[in-house]
């Protein structure tokens, strides 16, 4: 099974060869040591991104996808083991010394974390959160990290940056402090910025706003971004690419508007008609059966296939792995063989079936 | 806070009254105390004659212009006695904080980011002996050890009696000296010093360590920990810069706590160490049903630790940037 999922799908490559691949992330695999017991939480990811790409992760809470990505940088745990290939402008990550990834880290890469009330150190003002990253990387003066944090806070359109670089966290709204986050990212000019879920734990009306600034900070600065979230929605308006993760693999990888229109994974298929939808009132919202298996504890065979409404006496014992259909990935048997997509049908095939919990 | 130090001297005050000891034993000797005319004249030159209320109102009076009264054993004023016993004592406690706090923080602090490996057990099992050992124990233990074994310290004292004394300024021997330029001296000191010092330090640090250690899990978990890696910072720079600092106001209640403590309970480790500060002269006077002294002592106590407290709160408002507009 490794095997199969260590080796690089062959089209992937070719695919972003036409444009220059900045992460290009193999087989990675990331497992935790506790009490003895050894589990995984990535379980073999895939995954490239172009320069100026917008890749959105999907994936449910504890998929593994913020996990993934933490391990590409080297952010995860003392007790992970990493294994796999994560390559930065064709330097690999993975095994790197803490040293030289500290030298990669906020500065040719940058993170931005789910929560912005805890993700700023709550004891120092924001610009000296901000005008650290710069010298962090840089060889300024305080003044002149200073002087950068107003440019930055007036980049992501804070009011008065000037007033502002002088306050505490708490002084700051959720939208405002996450704008902050942002800015702190982007301080050192970054060629990729990965969002870990980054509008959350924020209010719907700000969300739009934080995105709209992440968009125009990717286009002016020819940023990769990666999207990590559990929001369809987001994905669709915003990535140029999806990766769906389930149970920490990548189940299926796509172009936006192929994947929306035509996806070739049933728990894909299952993500998008539970989007709630305006147009077709339905009694119940569509949800996908069971919940996700726990880590250390996997079915045999595809992960997927005790929840799938396709699965077939051969998924219990082979798990598929991700190949390349026509340009694109999915990790199904029957990812050529599916009927044709459409949500409300599928919906409503499956309520009408009971497979649903109400 | 006035009504607290009023709240101190008044009780200090009553608890002298309700004991059970006759002072009259303290200040006349024995064999006169058959004699009621001996008896009689002491009562009046030292107003126990007259009642309770008068004598409370009498003692607010003199407190007032700052006079404590006069001991019934040095027959000196008070003050001048806990002023002359003052300084050797926030020497010892000062030295003892720095020794504490440091190795609280810094055993706090290692043991949080080595969790449950061997420096998170030594930490543990250093700061189990540190506040479960007796003083009177480790003191004894260490002194045979450092001083009659090893002959690496020096006995008990707070400097060789041969040797002359700088002028007293700020009554710290080790600040006297270095600003008499007496390297003698300094040295002396310092060295009989580092041992009280340390056993008393000892005491409070396993508190300080095991509250460091806890707070610093605690927000090493947090969110803004993992944005510090994110963007770049050594694994120095986050537990120093950014978590520690983030520990430090439950820290400092905590030291603010202990530093009052040690004033009034040094009286164990002074006394071990024939340290001539407050907590050996609250002995002698204790022993001697000496009230005006067992007052003053309390008094002064009980004033450390108000002020302690108030410096805290102070220093509270500076490490947390939350309280402060509010």
């Amino acid at each position: 099974m490794s095997a199969q999922i260590s080796s690089a799908p062959p089209g992937a490559v070719d695919k972003v060869g036409e444009r220059e691949p900045l992460l290009s992330i193999r087989g990675l695999r990331v497992g935790f040591r506790k009490a003895g017991s050894q589990f995984e939480a990535v379980r073999g990811i895939d995954l490239d991104v172009a320069k100026g790409e917008v890749v959105g992760i999907v994936g449910e809470s504890g998929s593994g996808k913020s996990v993934g990505m933490l391990a590409a940088l080297g952010l995860t745990s003392k007790n992970a083991v990493v294994t796999g290939s994560v390559r930065f402008n064709g330097d690999e990550l993975v095994g790197k010394p803490a040293r030289e990834m500290r030298k990669i880290r906020g500065a040719r890469i940058a993170m931005i974390f789910q929560d912005p009330l805890s993700s700023l150190n709550p004891v120092m003002t924001v610009g000296a959160q901000i005008a650290e990253a710069v010298r962090l990387h840089h060889r300024v003066t305080r003044k002149q990290a200073m002087a950068r944090a107003v440019e930055l806070l007036h980049l992501v359109a804070i009011p008065q940056p000037e007033r502002r670089v002088n306050q505490y966290p708490h002084e700051f709204s959720g939208g405002m402090r996450q704008r902050a986050v942002i800015a702190m990212a982007v301080a050192n000019d970054p060629d990729l910025l990965i969002a870990d879920e980054p509008t959350t734990a924020l209010d719907v009306t700000v969300q739009a706003q934080i995105l709209a600034v992440l968009r125009s900070l990717q286009e002016r600065l020819g940023l990769g971004l990666v999207l990590i979230t559990h929001d369809l929605g987001v994905v669709a308006g915003h990535a140029d690419r999806v990766a769906v993760v389930y149970s920490g693999r990548v189940v299926e990888q796509a172009g936006v508007s192929e994947l929306f229109a035509d996806p070739r994974h049933p728990y894909t298929r299952g993500l998008i008609a539970s989007i709630p939808n305006l147009e077709e009132s339905r009694e119940r919202l569509f949800s996908i059966d069971g919940s996700p298996p726990a880590l250390g504890r996997l079915p045999g065979g595809c992960a997927f296939h005790p929840r799938c409404i396709y699965a077939a006496a051969r998924c219990r014992t082979e798990d598929p792995p991700l190949h390349d259909v026509g340009g694109r990935f999915s990790a199904c048997h029957f990812a050529t063989t599916l009927p044709p997509f459409h949500s409300a049908v599928l919906a409503a095939a499956s309520l009408d079936s009971g497979d649903v919990a109400p | 806070m006035p009504f607290l130090v009023l709240g101190i001297v008044t009780i200090a005050f009553l608890i002298t009254t309700v004991t059970k000891g006759d002072p009259l034993t303290a200040i006349v000797a024995e064999q006169q105390m058959s004699n009621p005319e001996v008896v009689a004249a002491a009562k009046t030159r030292w107003g126990l004659d007259r009642p309770l209320p008068e004598r409370y109102m009498i003692y607010l009076g003199n407190l007032l212009s700052g006079d404590l009264g006069t001991s019934f054993i040095t027959k000196r004023n008070v003050g001048t006695d806990i002023l002359y016993r003052l300084p050797a004592t926030l020497e010892l406690v000062f030295a003892a904080m720095i020794f504490g706090t440091t190795l609280g923080i810094v055993l706090g602090v290692l043991a949080a980011y080595f969790r449950n490996s061997l420096i998170d057990h030594g930490a543990r099992l250093f700061a189990l002996l540190g506040s479960s050992l007796p003083v009177f124990w480790s003191g004894l233990g260490l002194l045979f050890i450092f001083s009659v074994m090893l002959n690496w310290l020096p006995g008990p004292g707070r400097v060789d009696a041969r040797l002359a004394l700088p002028p007293g300024i700020t009554g710290f021997l080790t600040i006297d000296s270095l600003l008499a330029g007496d390297w003698t001296v300094f040295k002396d000191a310092l060295w009989h010093l580092l041992l009280p010092a340390f056993v008393l330090g000892w005491t409070v640090s396993g508190t300080i360590s095991r509250l460091v250690r806890a707070n610093m899990l605690d927000v090493m978990s947090r969110e803004f920990v993992l944005t510090a890696r994110a963007k770049g910072a050594s694994e120095f720079r986050v537990v120093i810069v950014h978590a520690l600092r983030n520990t430090m106001v439950p820290t400092l209640t905590v030291i603010g706590y202990s530093f009052a403590y040690l004033i009034t309970g040094a009286v164990l480790t002074e006394t071990i160490f024939s340290w001539p500060g407050m907590g050996s002269y609250a002995v002698e006077a204790a022993r001697a049903l000496d009230f005006p002294a067992i007052i003053g002592v309390t008094i002064v106590g009980g004033l450390a630790f108000l002020v302690t407290n108030l410096i805290t709160d102070i220093l509270y408002v500076v490490a947390n940037p939350r309280v402060r507009l509010s």
